[in-house]
Parts: C-alpha cells; sequence; structure tokens
C-alpha cells in the first residue's frame, strides 16, 4: 500500500508541523486531493451539476479555514456524462490515477453500482449523497442519503393518511432502472401489508429522457376513476420537466391526484410554471423553505458563492436535499480524517461511525456507528406557486436508515453492517 | 358535521354568527380535522369576512403568531386581524405563514365555492360548479337548491343539477336515492363514479355494501354508461396524442425529406439542426425578456423567424465547407457530418452550458381545453399540430409552386439536363439544402415548446426523423407526412398495454420488418425518374 503510506507519513509530518506553523501559512504547503465525480452532461445534468458546485463551495469553505489537518483541498472534477460504464472508468481514474483521499459522486443507483467494484478493489471512499433504494452496504462507501424508510415509507404512509387526502389506489411510475424498480418493489409489498389490493396498484416505467407523457397522464386520470388514487414518481432526471408540463397542461390537479416524487427537488422545478402543480408533493431530508440559524447560513453561503462564480442559475440560487447531503458528508468526511489523524482509508472508514453535525435541516446528522448511512429527519413538502416547498408533515426526530428493507424477502438474515473483506 | 352548521345558517339566517376568534384560532393552529371544522363553521357564518379569510389562506397571505395568539390577513405588507379586521401595526416575530395542505386546500376550495355560488358573474359561478362537482356531498342541500333554483344559465344549472343529484346519493330516503342514481348516468363530472362506487362494491366478507339490489342494479347501469362514454373520449384522446406525437415528429422529419429525401444526402447533423432552432428560439425568449417584458407573450412570432434564418444559415455554411465536396458520395458525407454534429454539440455546450435551458410556454399555450372529464387537449400540442400542417404547405408550395421548387426538382432528377439547360446546380443545391435546414430550425422551435431544450436534443431525434422518412419513401413529402403521423399514431396506441418502454422497441421492429418487405416505403416513387 503504497500510496496510503506515503500519505500516512504526509499527515505526521502535517500533524508534527500543526503545532508550530500557523495553520493559513501551512494549509499552502500541503494539499490532498479530492474526487467530484457528477454528470455535467447528459440527461443527469439537471440534477447532478449542482453537486459538482456545492461541493467544490464547501472544499473553498473548509481551504479558507485551513484546510484538513493543515492540507489544502485540491478537487479533481471529472464529467462521467451520464454514461454509466463511464462512471468506472472515471472512478478508477480518480482513485488509481490521481490518488484522491476520497470521492464525492454519482446520483442514479445505476451509476454507483458501476463503480462500487472500482471502489472495492482500489479500496477507495465514496460519499453518495442521494437517497437510493437501499439494497446495498459496501465499506466503502458512506449514504448521506435517505433509505427507502427514511423516505419513501413515510411519504406512503402519509398519502393514506387522513391529512394526506387517504388514497385507496397507487400508481407507481418511474424511470425504468435499478432504483425506480427496487423502491417500487419495497412499496407494493409495504402496500400490500396494509392492505392495498394488487388491482390498486399501477406500475410504470419510462426510459431514461422520456418525452411524451401524454399517454401516461391520460391512464393516470382513467385510473383514478376507480377511486381515491395517488401517484408515486420515482421518474428521474430532465424527464420530470415534459412530465409536470403535462401534469399542468392536461389539468390535473394535486387536489385530485395528488404526485409524490422523490426525486423532484427545487431544482428540478427550476424552468417549470409550478402554478398549476401547487400542492403536488416531495418527501425529503431537507427543503430550502425551512427556516432556522443553520440554513439561513447555508443558503447565504450558497447564494454568495454561486454568484461570484457567476454559476447558471445565480439570480435565483436554489439549495436542494442532495446538496444539503453532500455538504454534510464533506464535513463529516473532515471530522473523520481530523478523528483518524490520517487520510488512510481504513482509518478514515473506522473514525466516521457516530461523527455528527448541525445541518441545514435543523437537525443533528449523525453518521450511525455501524451501517454506514446518515439518521436523518423525514419531511414531505407541497410545491408552492414560487417553485418552493411548504412542509406539511415532517418525524420528531432524526431516523435510523434501514438499508435493508424489511418488506424484500430474505433481507431479515442480512447483518446491518457491511462485510469485513 | 358541515351540513348540520349550513343548515342552521339557512334555516334560521339572523343566526349567521359573526366571525368567531376560536374557529380563526382552529384554522391557524389546530390539528387537521380541527382546522377542517374550523373551515367548515367558518364558511356556515356566510359573513363576507369569511370569504376574504378563505380567499386569503389559498392565496397563502394568512400568518399566525403563537405567542400573541393571534391570526393575520396579510396584504402587500399591511396586516389585518383575520378575527376582527383591526389593522396591526407590527406583526409579531414568531409570525409564520399558514400551511396549507391538500385536504385543507380541498376544503377551502369547497367553502369558497358556496360563497361564489351567489355571485353575478357567469364565470365566478361556473368556476363554483366545478369546485362543488369534486366534493357534492360536503354541500348541503338546501343551499344547491337555492342555487338551482337561482341560477339562469341553462348549462350551469345542468351542472348544478347533477351536483345536487351526487349529494341526494347520500340521502336517507331511498327514492330520492334511486332517482339520484338514474340521473347521474349523464354526469360528466369524474367524481360521479367514485360516487357510484360504494353502490356496487362488495366489503371484505364478499357481502355486497350496498344491500338493496335494485339501487345496486341502477348503479351498475349508471357506471356502466359512464364507462361507455369515456371509452370513447378515451379513444379519441389517444388518437389526438397519436397525432401531436406524429406532428411533433413530422416538424423534425420535414427538413430530412428536403435533405436526405429530395437531395439524398445523408445529413447526421441533422438533429444539430433542431437544436439550434431551439437554442434560436430561447435567445429570443431571454431577448424579449430583458427588453420587452410586456410582449413576453409574443416572442414566438419572432423566434419562428429567427429560428429558420439561423438554422438555415447554419445549414448554408455547412453545405459551401462540407457537404458539396462530398456529393455522390454518401459513406463519407455520413462521416463528415457526424463529425460536425459532435462539433456543434460541443460548440453548444461550450457556449451555452451543458444544463438544459428553460423554455417557457406563453400563456396562451398553456392549459388546455376540456372536452369530457377525462379528456383535456392542451393548447399547446394544438398549437403544434396547426403549426406542422402550415409548415408542410409551405414545404409543398415552395417546391411546386416557386421557380426554385422547380429548379430543386430539376436537379434531383436530371443533374447533367438540368445544368445543361443553364440551372446553376451548385447555387440549388445550396439553396435546398438551406430550406431543408430552415425547416429543421422551425420544428426545434416547436419541439422547445414540448421538450426539454439542451446540447443533447438533436440526438434524441435523428434516428426518428430517418424512420419517418425512410418509412413514408424516399422522395416523397407525402410519404413523410404520413410516415410520421402513422409512428405517432402506432406508438400510442401500443403506449397503453405495453408500456413506454416496450412500445419504443415494438415500433423498430416492425419498422425493420416493414422495410424488408417493401425497401421502398409507403410511396414509392414511380416512371423514369426512379431510376435515377
Amino acid at each position: 500500500m503504497h500510496s496510503s503510506r506515503r500519505s500516512l507519513i504526509k499527515a505526521a509530518i502535517a500533524a508534527a508541523l500543526i503545532g508550530a506553523a500557523p495553520a493559513q501559512a501551512l494549509a499552502q504547503a500541503k494539499t490532498v486531493k479530492v474526487g467530484v465525480l457528477h454528470s455535467l452532461s447528459g440527461t443527469m445534468a439537471i440534477s447532478e451539476t449542482v453537486l459538482k458546485d456545492v461541493a467544490l463551495m464547501a472544499f473553498d469553505e473548509i481551504n479558507a479555514k485551513g484546510g484538513v489537518m493543515g492540507h489544502r483541498i485540491e478537487p479533481v472534477v471529472v464529467d462521467p456524462a451520464s454514461n454509466w460504464p463511464l462512471f468506472a472508468e472515471k472512478a478508477r481514474q480518480l482513485v488509481s490515477q490521481d490518488k484522491v483521499a476520497a470521492v464525492f459522486g454519482c446520483w442514479t443507483s445505476v451509476s454507483r453500482k458501476s463503480v462500487l467494484p472500482v471502489f472495492e478493489e482500489l479500496n477507495g471512499l465514496l460519499f453518495y449523497p442521494v437517497q437510493y433504494e437501499g439494497e446495498d452496504l459496501s465499506k466503502n462507501v458512506f449514504y448521506t442519503g435517505a433509505a427507502p424508510n427514511q423516505q419513501a415509507i413515510p411519504a406512503v404512509e402519509y398519502l393514506m393518511s387522513k391529512d394526506g387526502g387517504g388514497a385507496k389506489r397507487f400508481v407507481l411510475l418511474g424511470t425504468d432502472y435499478v432504483y425506480p424498480r427496487t423502491t417500487n418493489k419495497i412499496l407494493r409489498a409495504f402496500l400490500k401489508s396494509k392492505g392495498v389490493k394488487e388491482a390498486d396498484i399501477d406500475e410504470k416505467y419510462t426510459p431514461f429522457g422520456h418525452g411524451d407523457y401524454q399517454t401516461i397522464v391520460a391512464d393516470i386520470r382513467k385510473f383514478s376513476a376507480g377511486g381515491k388514487t395517488a401517484v408515486i414518481s420515482t421518474i428521474n432526471g430532465d424527464s420530470n420537466v415534459p412530465f409536470y408540463k403535462e401534469l399542468g397542461n392536461q389539468g390535473l390537479k394535486a387536489t385530485d391526484v395528488p404526485v409524490v416524487a422523490f426525486s423532484v427537488g427545487e431544482e428540478e422545478l427550476r424552468g417549470v410554471d409550478t402554478r398549476p402543480l401547487v400542492g403536488h408533493l416531495a418527501a425529503w431530508n431537507y427543503f430550502m423553505s425551512i427556516k432556522n440559524p443553520e440554513n439561513d447560513a447555508f443558503k447565504a453561503k450558497w447564494a454568495a458563492y454561486a454568484k461570484a462564480k457567476k454559476l447558471p442559475g445565480a439570480d435565483k440560487p436554489l439549495t436542494n436535499d442532495p446538496m444539503e447531503a453532500t455538504y454534510i458528508g464533506i464535513y463529516l468526511w473532515k471530522q473523520a480524517v481530523e478523528k483518524a489523524k490520517t487520510f488512510d482509508t481504513d482509518k478514515v472508514i473506522a473514525a466516521m461511525g457516530g461523527q455528527s453535525m448541525k445541518a441545514p435541516s435543523g437537525f443533528v446528522a449523525k453518521m450511525d456507528e455501524k451501517n454506514h448511512h446518515l439518521h436523518k429527519p423525514v419531511l414531505i413538502g407541497e410545491v408552492k406557486g414560487d417553485g418552493q416547498f411548504n412542509v406539511v408533515w415532517k418525524t420528531k426526530g432524526p431516523v435510523r436508515a434501514q438499508p435493508w428493507s424489511p418488506f424484500i424477502e430474505g433481507n431479515d438474515r442480512k447483518k446491518d453492517e457491511p462485510e469485513k473483506k | 358535521m358541515p351540513a348540520v352548521a349550513l343548515l342552521v345558517a339557512l334555516a334560521f339566517p339572523d343566526a349567521a354568527r359573526a366571525l368567531s376568534a376560536s374557529d380563526v384560532q382552529e384554522l391557524a393552529t389546530g390539528d387537521g380535522d380541527e382546522r377542517v371544522e374550523a373551515v367548515r363553521s367558518l364558511a356556515a357564518t356566510r359573513d363576507p369576512a369569511a370569504r376574504r379569510l378563505i380567499e386569503a389562506a389559498l392565496s397563502g397571505s394568512v400568518q399566525s403568531s403563537s405567542s400573541a395568539r393571534q391570526v393575520f390577513v396579510v396584504v402587500d405588507g399591511k396586516a389585518v386581524d383575520a378575527a376582527t379586521g383591526a389593522p396591526v401595526a407590527a406583526l409579531p416575530a414568531d409570525a409564520e405563514d399558514l400551511v396549507v395542505n391538500n385536504r385543507l386546500r380541498r376544503v377551502l376550495e369547497t367553502a369558497l365555492a358556496v360563497f361564489a355560488l351567489a355571485s353575478d358573474d357567469r364565470e365566478e359561478r361556473a368556476a363554483a360548479i366545478a369546485a362543488v362537482e369534486k366534493d357534492p356531498q360536503s354541500v348541503d342541500t338546501a343551499l344547491l337548491d337555492a342555487a338551482l333554483a337561482r341560477e339562469p344559465d341553462a348549462a350551469l344549472g345542468a351542472r348544478l343539477d347533477m351536483v345536487r343529484a351526487a349529494a341526494a346519493l347520500a340521502s336517507d330516503d331511498r327514492a330520492q336515492r334511486l332517482a339520484a342514481i338514474g340521473r347521474l348516468a349523464d354526469s360528466r363530472s369524474p367524481s360521479t363514479r367514485l360516487l357510484l362506487l360504494p353502490f356496487v362494491e362488495r366489503n371484505a366478507d364478499g357481502a355486497f355494501r350496498e344491500s338493496d339490489a335494485e339501487l345496486r342494479a341502477a348503479a351498475q347501469a349508471a357506471i356502466g354508461a359512464i364507462d361507455d362514454r369515456e371509452r370513447t373520449s378515451r379513444l379519441a384522446g389517444a388518437v389526438f396524442s397519436g397525432v401531436s406525437l406524429g406532428s411533433v415528429l413530422l416538424l423534425a422529419a420535414l427538413g430530412l425529406a428536403i435533405t436526405y429525401g429530395l437531395m439524398g444526402v445523408i445529413n447526421m447533423a441533422h438533429g444539430e439542426l433542431l437544436m439550434v432552432g431551439a437554442y434560436a428560439t430561447w435567445i429570443v425568449q431571454d431577448a424579449f425578456r430583458a427588453h420587452l417584458p410586456g410582449a413576453v407573450d409574443w416572442y414566438l412570432a419572432a423566434a419562428i423567424p429567427a429560428a429558420f434564418a439561423s438554422a438555415a444559415a447554419l445549414g448554408v455554411v455547412i453545405e459551401r465547407t462540407v457537404i458539396r465536396f462530398l456529393y455522390g458520395r454518401p459513406l463519407e458525407t455520413l462521416l463528415a457530418t457526424f463529425g460536425v454534429s459532435l462539433l456543434l454539440i460541443q460548440l453548444v455546450r461550450t457556449l451555452f452550458g451543458a444544463q438544459n435551458v428553460e423554455v417557457a410556454n406563453p400563456s396562451w399555450m398553456s392549459g388546455g381545453i376540456e372536452l369530457a372529464s377525462n379528456l383535456t387537449l392542451p393548447w399547446n400540442r394544438l398549437y403544434i399540430i396547426l403549426f406542422s400542417a402550415l409548415v408542410v404547405a409551405g414545404v409543398w408550395a415552395i417546391l411546386n409552386l416557386t421557380r426554385l421548387g422547380l429548379f430543386v426538382r430539376a436537379v434531383t432528377q436530371n443533374r447533367a439536363m438540368a445544368s445543361c439547360v443553364g440551372v446553376k446546380t451548385r447555387r440549388v443545391d445550396t439553396m435546398a439544402f438551406g430550406l431543408g435546414s430552415g425547416v429543421a430550425g422551425l420544428g426545434g422551435c416547436a419541439l422547445s415548446q414540448v421538450g426539454n431544450v439542451g446540447p443533447d436534443l438533436g440526438q434524441a431525434f435523428i434516428v426518428d426523423s430517418f424512420m419517418a422518412v425512410v418509412l413514408g419513401g424516399v422522395g416523397q413529402l407525402a410519404g413523410t407526412v404520413v410516415g410520421s403521423l402513422g409512428l405517432g399514431v402506432v406508438s400510442k396506441f401500443l403506449e397503453p398495454w405495453s408500456g413506454a418502454v416496450l412500445a419504443k422497441i415494438a415500433v423498430l421492429v416492425m419498422i425493420v420488418l416493414f422495410i424488408q418487405r417493401r425497401p421502398q416505403g409507403l410511396f414509392a416513387l414511380k416512371g423514369r425518374s426512379a431510376e435515377a
């Protein structure tokens, strides 16, 4: 392990010097490379580009305060272009060629699955910031997004409740890949456990980048004639824009058939006229509209950064849940490195458990001691006319993640921590 | 029960109360049920102040403070106490927006509709009826009767009558219920079917929920009638969405029908010409937003010529610099234009960024017309169908009625002979390619109204465009029209039962089989020019 020994020595020197020299001066001397692996083009660019930007913002912020253990963060940004095999290639390049200490990246589960073997083989470290379907627990990955019990299940429970409209029938609509398929498998089992009949569940998929939602919306309308219906959307990427446009134009209102989305946040609704969409829902662990001092500071920092870097859309800066999760991930990594006093992957992984910070969501986000997932609050928001969300329901406190959903057979035998290699 | 409260208010008009402070407070801070109850009792006062409060809650201008136990209506920064109407100098620091969820929004809308039913304005009454149609049983029947007696408009009266019948389904009188079910067979409201369903559904133990067989049979007949009507309108809907998808394909493929169909140039950069048209639309839109904010709704009037001109100019440049050296060498043309396509994508990415840009529908293109409860035709799609018909007519006129069109046809049929009689063939090639590219630009302008505009826009359409042209028969404008519309309608009829993913594959398989059977396409050229 040549690289880790070298970084160990570096870290030791840095640690020795910290006492002697002012951190600021030192920050210029030592650097640590960190990878950012997000699609900056293709169908996922709509969602992922801002995650790259918020990561760079966090690095700037950390560097301005003296870096990580006196090391200045040097980001390596690559563009895997919404192309799943390319994700694996770029990940390999980051870990083996650029020797990055950690990688922050991926949105879709298919991209995560494609980089997973690379991180396990090269013993890299990946921080994955997006809500996902669970069924995954690697020692080399920290999941700062929500597992199904931190997003999907509470959202469906809300839809079935009196306040959520008491839905009896469900349309499970998603993009055709692993995250929607697995989530819908879990939801189907969950709905059945709640006594919803097979005939009252309609599962539909569209390809990535699908643009014509006329038939889908007409079908939803037809299905809703059979009883109080809600739509659970796991559509990902820029297909959301034509989907919501079609919903609005065909006049399907949230008071008739509410649509709850798991991958639509403030950023995806930019560029959509949200006035016809008022009342449609999204379930996340953070919304931009939350009021608390941490979020105010986070929003202000982001607005200033977007303006200074002249990012597209800087005139209307938006924050969203995966941005918050990226931000939390970076800071927890920094804390873990400082606790481990080294950038060595195994030692940092060992130090990650139990790290916590006061997150912009207003709650303390804590990395679980065992299962590599964050403890997060669950929030359900309704779309407002200005593209923001009103929080209409939330959990009392952070919820522990269940990466292995109890609604999938055989999961009860799986361990709640990564297998040691 | 809200109905009871309403009944009280109606039976004893004098009993109408002023806004009770506790109702107002409940609305702001109660739990779900308490808030619903508060809205209903507020509405029952039939006090104009209650109406104002309900309207304010719907538009999101109500705030409440838990420390002062006060509720405010805030308009333009000026706050008044919601219960007393007294102006408030300064809002308490902890004043928060009243959060309205779907359930409360529905109750608020129905409550507001009860007020609006008595309005003198027909539009307002129509909107109110649309709101009570969604939840007819929450409105007091006596109130509906009064509104029905007052209603001067026959169409609105008929709708109110249906609402009245739907409300009567909850009546205790069996005869009334039976009559109501009979009348509801003609109802066009989507909620009617939901209200009738309990009459025919079984409980978990297999027994019918409704024990009266006659009521059950009547409800079954009414549901059957509603379903029959829905089936017709659903079929109409499927045809419409097929034609709409077809018209989008047609706009994308029409330019190709000229450059590939007539001139025989395999132009892989055709998709990027669409993209250029879409970006031109976006640039014009942003220019209007920045400089002519008052006329933003009419930006398309300028965007259409701009999209045509920019794509046509780009087409002329491509023809002059790349394609003209490669006439008669299809393989090289294919590779060269593929290169041009990658170049253009990267250029746009560098200039405007990799993310999609926002092109908004003008307000006259948003929304749709409702033909039946389950059939709404969106305006943007209607306009695109119209636009594509106009573009087809225009292209046909240029090719068949103008001198340029005559030259283009002459050159494509017999280049040497055309040249001999003095046609400048090179010039005609450039003009024809420019025309085809310009039409692609128009297609891009239309695509920007229904889909995403990004550097990869063209990639999504290039395969479909070639498919439409080849299917229709190379060299035939009519073939492209039939090919595109056919593809659109077939995909839309396949989609409901096979899903969007399989429908796409099925269409491709069908085209492969069709082309094997009939390589010349639907419309084959006849006569000597076919061999040229």
